[in-house]
Parts: structure tokens; C-alpha cells; sequence
């Protein structure tokens, strides 16, 4: 058997296991509690897998091995302020909106202030940066199948990003947060188990020492010790200050951006108190770390046993960097047969991978547009949970069809940097928004609107005025050149520019809640009236 | 019911409670760990940031065989966040949870009086 079938078995074994799931889930889907929040009774571990399963995505399984295999340390380095971003969310976030907030972002933003305008941006906000992360998701899809199955016709990638989207629309609309919320920790199984059965036969190929497997790396990839350094993808000697200030942008995007990203956000009602939800983020922050742990190894290893060479011929960017360690892992390790069985699994995780993640992005946007748009703001708080609900599985099947449709036509297009913009977007919008509205009394409507649009109006702007859109030769539109903004990531301005604006918008404006206020922080620290589990 | 008392009693149980010297040190307790311990983490974050950009001599320097300050201190960032983490739920079950738990019954119990 190929690899490319035994891939293909385990990957329908995936689909067939998940889909099972997800009727399950339907059965005990009845209210906007289960649809919304999955009845809030997963436990605390459970919801942590969960995390580790909405968040590592392929681009941070296949990507963050790649840029290591291809770039060194500087690919280590973007790792880390993945995980340390999830101290922002233990400590100030996942505990207080448990406590305040009921099924969006929103909830918390809306709970002290006029609640129209703040549904509306916290909506414009959310749907906005799930769709540029579902986009850069669907169309990795695409370019990983070609890599992987060697299905290299526009067609089959094509096919593949409607496959994908097609399955996630389908765990949204039947499963809902329930189905999503499994799947999610099925892949986090999965993906954990893959990536750590791969780093420990590259770690006994090198006798269990790092420091030998950093040597052969650094030699392999032909860049010696620099290759253990940082300064060969970010900051290198080329790109002088720019490339210096455009390090520290991304650091604070990926530091502060986490916990404004409202697929995340979410996953913190999904369980019964405030105790679970620090819980689960514990629970995930373990599993991240070791997972970019795992990724290290998993990254030097494939400079050391592919080597630079065979990894950008298949891929420039590096993204098969993993799936070819595998192969060649096993080959070394458990024979032919074994090369071909890992590469199968790795393979079949990556999908997984992709899936879970693109289900929760898309439980994320369709939610914020039935609870926060639809509801609240066209229906003014008179729609019922069942009318709710519908529309949010109409709003799941409608943005999923136009993630499709975008993902195909992007396909050709240079989409990475999406990722990087939904988490500025989250730090400079959202994160503000959230904070403020936590842990600042005088904090208002006109402030929550300011910081929202304001944030995300200029991560947007930056970006399209950066290099990354257009001016250099991998930009999105090569022909062309309007960027006056040096920086590819626009996180240094547009995160304090959007406190500002928070700030600013507040002071200028005299709405003031003092009783709302009392109520949203004894809510949010004590636990008081916060909303419970269903029991069906 | 005279207008003094009224007054003290005043306002809904959030704010009666909020009132309490029970709940204000429970915020205080709350933020005199996360406050502190998020400008720690965050400096200490952008110091490895920095340093990976203006200090590649320094961070190139190596300790054990290949391992070099910049991975050890890559590794260190992995050891803060757990430790930092570990820290804080012990705080929280410790200092807060208890608290918290009471005074969520004192709400309820402002609640039915009011």
C-alpha cells in the first residue's frame, strides 16, 4: 500500500469517527446553551484539549517545523510568543468572562454599555478575523494536499479547500459547539500523539542528545552556527532597524493577540465555572508548550536527517518539512514499511489538524452574527433561542460557502500574512476592548466602539499599506507599489493606537455606568450570577 | 426606614457588596498578583525579543556543546510561563476561590433582601 492511500484510509477514519461524533452531538444539541457553549459541561481537561486542538493549527504544526528546518532558531522564536500569549488569557481574561459573559466576545463588551454600537463592532471585529484566519487555513488546505497526496491539478486543490469546507460546515451546523468541541479534542489526541511518537525516534536516532542533533542540524543546513541563532528569517543584517522593529511587532501581535481571538474566547463558556475554564487554560498551556517542545525537535530534525535542500524542493516555504521527517524517520528507524506508515499518520494528522481548527473559526463567526448582529442588534434583543439558533446555522453554512469560494480564488495568492493580521487585529481591537471593559470603571460605549474599529481599522490599514501587500516579490500584488508602511506587521502601531483610541473615546465622551460596573466586577471576580451547565 | 439608611444600604446588591471591605480585598488580592506578575512576563518576553535582535553576539555565545544562550534562554520562556502559571493557580485556589465563594453567597443572600 502507498502511503498516499494508507493516508487517505486514516484520514476518512478520522471523518467517519468525527461525523459519528457530531450526530451524537446533534442528539444532545436542544437549546442555544448547547449550541452556543456545548450545555458549559465539558470539564476543565477536556476544554483544555480543546484549546490545544482550536489553536495548533497546520500552520503552527507544519509551519513552525518548516521555518525551524529552513531558518533555525528564528522559527523557535515565533513559537514561543504563541505560548506565552496564554498567560494574558489565564491571568486577566478566561476566568472574568466565564463569570460576565454568556456566549460571545460581545456579552462582556455589551454588558455596561449600549449595547447596539458594541454588538455591532465586536461583530464587524469577529467576523473579520475569522475570515482572514479561516482563509489563510483553507488555503493551506489546498497547497498541503498537492504536498501530500502529489494531487498537484488546480482541481484537486480546489476540490480539496470544498472537501474541507464542506466537512466543517457540516460539524458546525449538526454538531454544533458539542460536535466542534470533540473534534477538536480528537485532533489534539491525535496531533500530540503524531508529533510525539515522531520526536522521540528522532531523539533515539541522536542517542537523546540535543546538542548532537543541534550540530548535525547547524552542518546539514549549510549556514553553520548561524543556523542556531536568531537573525537568519527576522531581523536579518539586511533588513537593518526595520527588520529589528518588525521582530518586536510580531512578538507583541502573537503576545497580546491570543487572547482576543474570539474562536478562543469562546471555548472559555463551554465549561461550568470560572475554576474549569483556569482549568482548562492550564491544561492547555501545558499541552502547547510541550507540543512547541515537540516542535523544535521535530524542526532540527528535518534539517538534520532531509536537509535544507530536499525540504524547499518540496516546498519553499518549508511546509513539508514534517511529513518528511516522518518518512525518513521511519525509514531509518522501522524499516520501509515503517517510513511509509509514519508519513500515512503524519499526513492524516495534518488534516485533522486543519479541520478542528477551521470548525472553530467557524463556530466563532457564525455565533458573534446570529447572537450579537442578528439578535441583538436587526432584532433588538426580541428574537427566541430557537430563531437565534437557526440563524446561526444558516450564518455557519453561509460563511463557510464564501470561505470556500474566497479560498479557491486565493489559492494563487501569497495568504500566510493572514494569519499574523487576525492576531495584530485581536491585540489592537479586541484585547482593549476586553480589558478595558474587565478592569477600567469609567470605561464606556464610545470608548468600547473608539478601541474596536479603531484597532482594526489600523491593522488593516498598515497592512495593506506594508510591504506585504504590495512592493516586493512576495507580496499579494506584486505588480504594484503602495507601501509607505516599512513594517510587515503593523502590531507596534495599531496596539497602542487602539488602547488610545479606547482610552480617547472614553474621556471624551460623559456616559458613565457606576451600577453596571459594580455589577460586572463582583460578577467577574466572585463567580455571582454567572451563567450555569445545562443538564439534559 | 429613615433616608440615611437608605442611603448606606443603598443601590443594588452589586454595589452593596461591591462596597464591602470583603470584596475589596478580594480585588486587591486579585490584582496584587496578576498586575505584577502580566508586566513581568510581558517584560521579560520583549527583553528575549530584543536581545534576539540587538544582541546576536551574546545570544550566539555557546554554553554546552551546540546549546547556546539563545536557546537556553528560548527554554527559560517555556520554564517562566509554566511556573508562572503553576503560581498562579495555587494563589487563586489558596487566596481567591474561598473568598470569591462567599461573597457569591453574600450577592445572592442581597439579592433576596433587597
Amino acid at each position: 500500500m502507498s502511503h498516499q492511500t494508507l493516508a487517505i484510509v486514516l484520514f476518512l477514519a478520522f471523518v467517519g469517527a468525527t461525523l459519528a461524533i457530531t450526530v451524537w452531538a446533534s442528539r444532545h444539541t436542544k437549546d442555544a446553551t448547547d449550541f452556543y457553549a456545548g450545555g458549559r459541561s465539558f470539564s476543565g481537561v477536556q476544554n483544555g484539549l480543546a484549546i490545544g486542538g482550536d489553536y495548533m493549527s497546520a500552520a503552527s504544526f507544519l509551519g513552525i517545523a518548516g521555518m525551524i528546518a529552513l531558518y533555525g532558531y528564528d522559527g523557535f522564536l515565533y513559537s514561543i510568543g504563541f505560548l506565552v500569549a496564554w498567560l494574558v488569557a489565564l491571568l486577566l481574561v478566561a476566568e472574568l468572562m466565564r463569570n460576565s459573559g454568556k456566549f460571545t466576545m460581545a456579552d462582556v463588551l455589551a454588558f455596561r454599555m449600549s449595547p447596539r454600537p458594541v454588538r455591532t463592532a465586536a461583530g464587524v471585529s469577529t467576523i473579520t478575523v475569522s475570515i482572514f484566519y479561516l482563509l489563510a487555513q483553507m488555503v493551506g488546505a489546498g497547497a498541503l494536499v498537492a504536498l501530500l497526496f502529489g494531487f498537484t491539478s488546480e482541481f484537486a486543490k480546489g476540490a480539496t479547500i470544498v472537501l474541507v469546507g464542506a466537512l466543517m460546515i457540516i460539524y458546525v451546523v449538526v454538531g454544533g459547539m458539542k460536535g466542534t468541541t470533540w473534534v477538536q479534542i480528537v485532533k489534539a489526541v491525535l496531533l500530540m500523539g503524531g508529533a510525539t511518537l515522531v520526536t522521540l525516534l528522532v531523539l533515539a536516532k541522536f542517542g537523546f542528545n540535543l546538542s548532537t542533533l543541534l550540530g548535525d542540524a547547524a552542518e546539514q543546513s549549510g549556514k553553520g552556527e548561524a543556523f542556531l541563532e536568531p537573525g537568519l528569517r527576522y531581523a536579518t543584517d539586511a533588513q537593518g532597524l526595520a527588520g529589528k522593529l518588525d521582530l518586536i511587532s510580531l512578538g507583541l501581535a502573537l503576545v497580546l493577540g491570543t487572547a482576543g481571538l474570539p474562536h478562543i474566547l469562546i471555548r472559555f463558556y463551554t465549561v461550568p465555572t470560572a475554576q474549569d475554564a483556569r482549568k482548562s487554560v492550564l491544561w492547555g498551556i501545558g499541552i502547547i508548550g510541550v507540543f512547541y517542545l515537540l516542535t523544535l525537535v521535530l524542526g532540527f530534525g528535518a534539517a538534520a536527517l532531509v536537509g535544507s535542500e530536499a525540504i524547499r524542493e518540496a516546498n519553499p516555504a518549508g511546509n513539508t518539512a514534517a511529513p518528511q521527517l516522518a518518512e525518513r524517520i521511519g525509514q531509518l528507524m522501522l524499516g520501509d514499511v515503517g517510513g511509509t506508515v509514519l508519513l500515512a499518520i503524519i499526513a492524516a494528522v495534518a488534516f485533522a489538524t486543519i479541520l478542528a481548527v477551521v470548525a472553530g473559526l467557524t463556530l466563532a463567526s457564525s455565533s458573534s452574527f446570529a447572537h450579537d448582529l442578528y439578535a441583538h442588534v436587526f432584532r433588538r434583543g426580541k428574537a427566541t433561542e430557537k430563531e437565534e439558533v437557526r440563524v446561526a446555522r444558516i450564518s455557519a453554512l453561509v460563511i463557510g460557502a464564501v470561505s470556500i469560494v474566497l479560498g479557491i480564488y486565493a489559492q494563487r495568492l501569497n495568504v500566510a500574512f493572514l494569519v499574523a493580521l487576525a492576531f495584530a487585529v485581536a491585540a489592537s481591537g479586541n484585547l482593549p476592548a476586553i480589558l478595558y471593559s474587565l478592569f477600567w470603571k469609567r470605561f464606556n460605549t464610545a470608548g468600547a466602539v473608539s478601541a474596536i474599529y479603531g484597532g482594526l481599522g489600523a491593522a488593516v490599514l498598515l497592512v495593506i499599506f506594508s510591504p506585504v501587500v504590495s512592493g516586493s516579490e512576495k507580496a499579494l500584488f506584486t505588480g504594484a507599489d503602495f507601501a509607505f508602511f516599512p513594517l510587515e506587521n503593523p502590531g507596534i502601531v495599531s496596539i497602542p493606537f487602539g488602547f488610545l483610541c479606547g482610552w480617547l473615546g472614553t474621556v471624551l465622551s460623559k456616559e458613565h455606568n457606576a451600577a453596571k460596573y459594580a455589577e460586572i466586577e463582583v460578577r467577574s471576580l466572585t463567580g455571582a450570577g454567572a451563567e450555569k451547565a445545562v443538564t439534559h | 426606614m429613615t433616608v440615611e439608611k437608605d442611603l448606606d444600604i443603598g443601590g443594588t446588591p452589586y454595589e452593596r457588596v461591591q462596597r464591602t471591605e470583603g470584596f475589596q480585598q478580594l480585588r486587591r488580592r486579585f490584582r496584587a498578583f496578576v498586575f505584577p506578575a502580566t508586566v513581568a512576563f510581558l517584560a521579560w518576553y520583549l527583553l528575549y525579543v530584543v536581545l534576539s535582535g540587538w544582541a546576536r553576539g551574546f545570544m550566539g555565545t555557546q554554553v554546552i556543546g551546540f546549546i547556546n544562550v539563545a536557546l537556553i534562554f528560548g527554554l527559560l520562556q517555556f520554564v517562566s510561563t509554566f511556573t508562572i502559571a503553576w503560581l498562579y493557580a495555587r494563589h487563586a485556589g489558596r487566596k481567591l476561590d474561598p473568598m470569591a465563594a462567599e461573597l457569591a453567597a453574600q450577592v445572592e443572600r442581597e439579592g433576596v433582601r433587597a
